[in-house]
């Protein structure tokens, strides 16, 4: 990869923590829809929402992340993504901006970071004051590898 | 016009299109031979179609077509411009038959033998007959001149000779021309080819005959035979103006329908989903205002808004009848031309499904049918002689289940001959006779869906091309959908389709349990009942073990709780007070799956919607418990339950037989089938136990009924009968004779009092709940009720247990220290059921669930003297044990008994090679102590 390989990233905020997700696989941001809820789905499933007559399969990725229920559900925002053709959501907290960052200047996830957290991540970028933690849609929304790697 | 006629001319314009398009890419690439099978295919079709609607003349020119192309399909032909030349030009006479025919209605008269001729010629004869420049103009001009009713064949023959005149092609092809024939440009003609069509439109062009002839006169001079040919012309668009527009007119048929591009109609789809969500908004904050501007405009658009989304759904729904509407002409002509008498039934022709699977399946359905009649069905007189009704059943039924769409086709015939099938695999190099020998017959009989196979014994003008079942079966896995041929010699077969029912729209009922809403497939809800726990409505939930049940009419219903099976909980409500909290009222869906019925409890129903099915997304597939999901008006996504995944987690087996399988199903030889006897006692829920259990059936007079010791007894035969109630709420009747089951063990005889005989039938049992109330083994649906199978076994013991206690017991058993037996068996009813036969007859008994169990028996030292083995069962099965058994010298000496409801020979022997002393029906109790005594005697004293 060239040094000048630009990509950009919308920083979203969940629990705290920023990550970025590649501008080009998102295809929406939303903000709270009233969701169905899907039982006996895998727990990372928060439920189904209607998007512009699509059916979109909502990710609680505080779940998929291990992270703590949020306290209060008041925000409900999500970002749509597209895999393997289906739109999923995935939920956060808030979402920020967009960066470009150059990927010579991604940095591979510490050894100490969270099991569940690497599979997920291709990288760590230092921003000015926070650390920013790219999010892989691919395998954040592959639930099956998860419990095989976790197993 | 006759709808049949029109469907016929529709398709076979397409499928001519086709043709020709293929045509062209074959001669430019003779190798490729799926293109021939396409288009023989095709071809066969037209031939085929045209039969059946009575147009010999079509049919005539496609049977050649069909022999040349057949002959090139073997590779005896070799692919030539020449002989693509001729086919196309056999395809051009019936095109051009088929606008007279959509004009008249009528085939056109005319004579085709010459070009029939040559087609025969190109087919048997010396190949040297196939260019069409032989066709001279001299000959021609007689034949044009002779009548306007042959005009499209003169026409045909003046294409063959603009093409035999080589060059001035582009001259003819003026700009008019292309313009007044745009179709042309798909039809695939050669280069320098002029079809019909255009000529036609060229002429039509010219404003009057002078013009034509000057118009003419240009590319004259190089081409002396069109000019001779030209004169003919004008007579023949003169006499008869209406012809010389058929150019236009050529498909006015096919532009009232119009080809739309289904992703097209799935975008509007979204649209109209969008629009309807967006009315809806606009609804509700208009709502909460009265009397406004907005209000009538607003109706408007919800009204227009409405039959859009309707309009829309039912671009794509049509139901199946649609498919079927030309199957009776089709079988009442097969019935006379094959001199059968069939009759044709069809059964849910207004299920309805997707427009593009309609199409795609319609083919693989009349084709069927058509081989169903031809070589499935008998002739008359052979029925008679099998012992059938002289006149055979074609039965055609499709159905919704559990989002897929079934269609089966029955017939009464003959069925499949598997050794006529094995012949004919081996003949066509197929398979091997080694490789056939270890396929079971239904394996067999799936070869007549192979590429090139076809069963009739002579090619007849309505099947036996060897075009066939492999056709349906592409057709139908194309759209994802599966075959499957159940077929019994002698007594029919069964073709089932099951189509994926992804774009359906389906009426669903909207439901709600724990405050979420859910979707029922209507198709699969039977009624609704309205129950309550504490009595209030007419209907009341009971428990039996705490299994919820009610007591609809005159069955006993199974329930499940929606929110126990989709583990949801109020937060509120504890699962235990459910039923007191919030449970006065529930209301009970009854749902049918297969012969299986059950009811599913939820809070509320509301109405009942049309949805559009759609798939969940891929990480949610595996939940069968949903068939998809949708959108409902109001805008909110709504899973739609799938009523098969319920059954299935509520731990029901689903039966998947349904009422016109019946026959078949019974046929299938995996289902342990048994003969069962129903019987009413202390309730009016049935009662069953297997026929074979119950040694007779008596009344007695209720006066001979005596008390001694506390016991009822009666005299019988001489001896003294204890008798035994079914449970405490069954009562001798006062006066009369009441009906007793009679057991008999050994020389002791026992009498169970029940109420009523109902019935003996055959079904399977299936012991699927398993119960701890005394005397029963469990519940099993049997004939589609839920039925307790009464525990002979707990009867004896109750009526003999004093016997045994006091050592007297007679029997195998006595005289002798008591004999182990040990019994492997998966199923708890037989377990249940043959622990107490064999305990009554004096054997100790343990018993293993499995294999596996029973060789930890062996490794903990126990030993047996004879040891009783099921044969199927999961993990092991009884032959693997056997050996297991014989490979280790502790149990080697024991004697195995197998324990089976297949009894075939085979099986005896592979039973008897792998070590198994015996061999034993299931239920066939007598036969199961002979045998026990037998081998006990002879193997158990000799080792």
């Amino acid at each position: 990869m060239s040094d000048n390989d630009v990509q950009e990233y919308v920083t979203v905020t969940i629990a705290g923590q920023m990550f970025g997700i590649p501008v080009l696989q998102v295809h929406d941001v939303l903000g709270s829809l009233k969701l169905t809820n899907i039982p006996l789905a895998p727990p990372e499933v928060a439920g189904a929402l209607n998007l512009r007559g699509r059916i979109v399969t909502c990710i609680d990725v505080r779940k998929r992340l291990g992270l703590p229920p949020a306290d209060d559900n008041d925000s409900g925002m999500s970002v749509v993504v597209e895999h393997h053709g289906e739109p999923y959501s995935l939920l956060i907290d808030s979402v920020g901006e967009v960066l470009s960052l150059t990927a010579d200047k991604l940095e591979q996830n510490p050894g100490t970071m969270d099991q569940r957290w690497r599979e997920v991540s291709s990288g760590i970028y230092r921003t000015e004051n926070e650390l920013l933690v790219i999010l892989q849609i691919e395998r954040l929304l592959d639930f099956a590898v998860s419990s095989t790697a976790a197993a | 016009m006759d709808d049949l006629l029109s469907e016929f001319l529709t398709e076979t314009n397409e499928n001519i299109g086709i043709v020709d398009a293929a045509l062209v890419a074959l001669e430019q690439n003779p190798d490729d031979y799926s293109q021939i099978d396409n288009i023989f295919r095709l071809v066969h079709t037209i031939k085929g179609t045209c039969g059946f609607l009575g147009l010999p003349r079509l049919e005539a020119v496609a049977h050649a077509g069909e022999n040349v192309l057949g002959k090139i399909r073997d590779r005896e032909l070799k692919v030539t411009p020449d002989v693509v030349t001729i086919i196309l030009e056999a395809m051009d006479i019936i095109k051009d038959v088929l606008d007279a025919l959509e004009q008249t209605e009528q085939e056109p008269e005319g004579d085709d033998s010459d070009l029939i001729d040559r087609l025969n010629d190109v087919a048997y004869g010396t190949q040297s007959a196939a260019p069409a420049a032989p066709a001279t103009p001299e000959p021609q001009m007689p034949e044009i001149s002779s009548g306007g009713s042959d005009g499209p064949v003169s026409l045909e023959e003046l294409e063959a000779a603009f093409q035999a005149a080589e060059g001035p092609d582009d001259m003819v092809a003026t700009p008019a021309v292309t313009e007044a024939a745009p179709e042309q440009e798909e039809s695939g003609l050669r280069p320098g080819e002029v079809s019909l069509e255009e000529l036609e439109a060229a002429f039509q062009a010219a404003p009057g005959p002078d013009d034509i002839a000057e118009e003419a006169a240009a590319p004259a001079p190089a081409v002396p035979e069109v000019v001779a040919a030209k004169p003919a012309e004008p007579a023949a668009s003169g006499g008869k103006a209406a012809q010389g527009e058929a150019g236009h007119k050529e498909s006015s048929l096919a532009n009232q329908s119009i080809r739309v591009n289904v992703e097209l109609l799935e975008n509007l789809m979204t649209m109209v989903s969008e629009l309807v969500l967006t009315r809806n908004q606009l609804l509700q904050m208009v709502r909460g205002m009265d009397d406004n501007e907005f209000t009538v405009p607003l109706q408007r658009l919800s009204h227009v808004t409405t039959e859009l989304q309707e309009g829309l759904m039912k671009t794509r729904m049509q139901p199946i009848g649609n498919a079927w509407s030309k199957l009776p002409r089709i079988v009442r002509d097969l019935s006379h031309e094959l001199h059968k008498k069939i009759d044709l039934v069809m059964h849910g022709a207004e299920t309805e499904l997707d427009r593009q699977v309609l199409e795609l399946i319609k083919d693989p359905l009349t084709h069927m049918v058509r081989n169903s009649a031809d070589h499935g069905l008998e002739m008359p007189e052979d029925r008679l002689a099998a012992g059938k009704r002289e006149t055979g059943r074609i039965i055609l039924d499709a159905y919704h289940e559990g989002g897929h769409i079934i269609i089966t086709i029955t017939d009464d015939g003959r069925g499949l001959n598997v050794d006529r099938i094995k012949k004919k695999v081996i003949e066509n190099g197929l398979a091997n006779e080694a490789e056939l020998e270890n396929m079971n017959p239904q394996q067999i009989q799936n070869f007549i869906m192979r590429p090139g196979f076809s069963t009739a014994e002579k090619v007849t003008n309505v099947s036996g091309r060897g075009v066939g079942m492999d056709v349906v079966r592409s057709n139908i896995e194309k759209i994802g959908g599966t075959i499957e041929l159940k077929s019994e010699e002698g007594k029919g077969s069964t073709f089932t389709i099951k189509i994926p029912l992804t774009l359906a729209i389906v009426s669903a009922l909207i439901v709600e349990c724990c405050e979420e809403r859910f979707a029922i497939p209507q198709i699969s809800v039977v009624e609704l009942v309205r129950a309550s726990t504490d009595g209030r409505a007419d209907n009341k939930i009971e428990m039996i073990n705490d299994s919820p049940v009610l007591r609809l009419r005159d069955r006993l219903l199974p329930l499940v709780h929606l929110n126990e099976i989709l583990k949801l909980e109020t937060s509120a409500d504890e699962v235990a007070e459910q039923s007191d909290v919030k449970g006065s009222e529930d209301f009970i869906i009854v749902t049918q799956v297969g012969a299986y019925t059950f009811g599913i409890v939820v809070d509320r129903v509301f109405d009942t919607e049309e949805i559009v099915v759609k798939p969940v997304a891929p990480i949610l597939r595996d939940l069968s418990i949903f068939s998809g999901n949708t959108i409902l008006g109001d805008g909110s996504v709504i899973m739609i339950l799938d009523p098969n995944g319920i059954a299935a987690k509520s731990g029901e087996a689903v039966v998947g037989d349904h009422t016109v399988e019946e026959e078949t199903q019974r046929e299938s030889g995996d289902s342990d089938s048994v003969a069962l006897l129903i019987c009413r006692a202390g309730g009016v829920e049935p009662k069953a136990v297997p026929l074979s259990l119950v040694a007779r059936l008596e009344e007695v007079d209720v006066d001979t009924i005596e008390t001694t010791n506390g016991q009822m007894v009666v005299q019988y035969r001489g001896k003294i009968m204890p008798l035994a109630t079914v449970n405490d709420r069954c009562k001798i009747i006062e006066k009369g004779r009441q009906p007793i089951l009679v057991f008999s063990e050994n020389d002791r005889t026992m009498g169970l009092v029940v109420d009523e005989i109902v019935d003996i039938v055959d079904d399977r049992l299936n012991v699927e709940m398993a119960s701890n109330i005394e005397g029963m083994i469990g519940s099993a649906v049997i004939r589609g009720k839920a039925t307790d199978i009464i525990d002979v076994g707990y009867y004896l013991q109750k009526c003999f247990g004093d016997w045994f206690g006091s050592g007297e017991a007679g029997g195998y058993g006595s005289g002798r220290s008591q004999q182990r037996v040990l019994l492997v068996d998966d199923s708890p009813f037989f377990q249940n059921m043959l622990v107490p036969l064999l305990s009554v007859a004096g054997y100790e008994v343990s018993t293993a669930e499995n294999p596996l169990k029973a060789l930890e028996l062996r490794e903990r030292g126990e030993s047996f003297d004879v040891i009783i083995s099921d044969i199927e069962m999961p993990g092991m099965d009884g032959f693997q044990f056997a050996e297991e058994v014989l490979k280790d010298e502790r149990w080697s000496d024991t004697p195995i008994v197998a324990l089976s409801s297949h009894t075939t020979p085979q099986d005896f022997d592979r039973g008897r090679k792998v070590g198994f002393s015996d061999y034993v029906a299931k239920f066939d109790r007598d036969a199961l102590m002979n045998t026990l005594s037998q081998t006990l005697r002879s193997g158990g004293g000799v080792k």
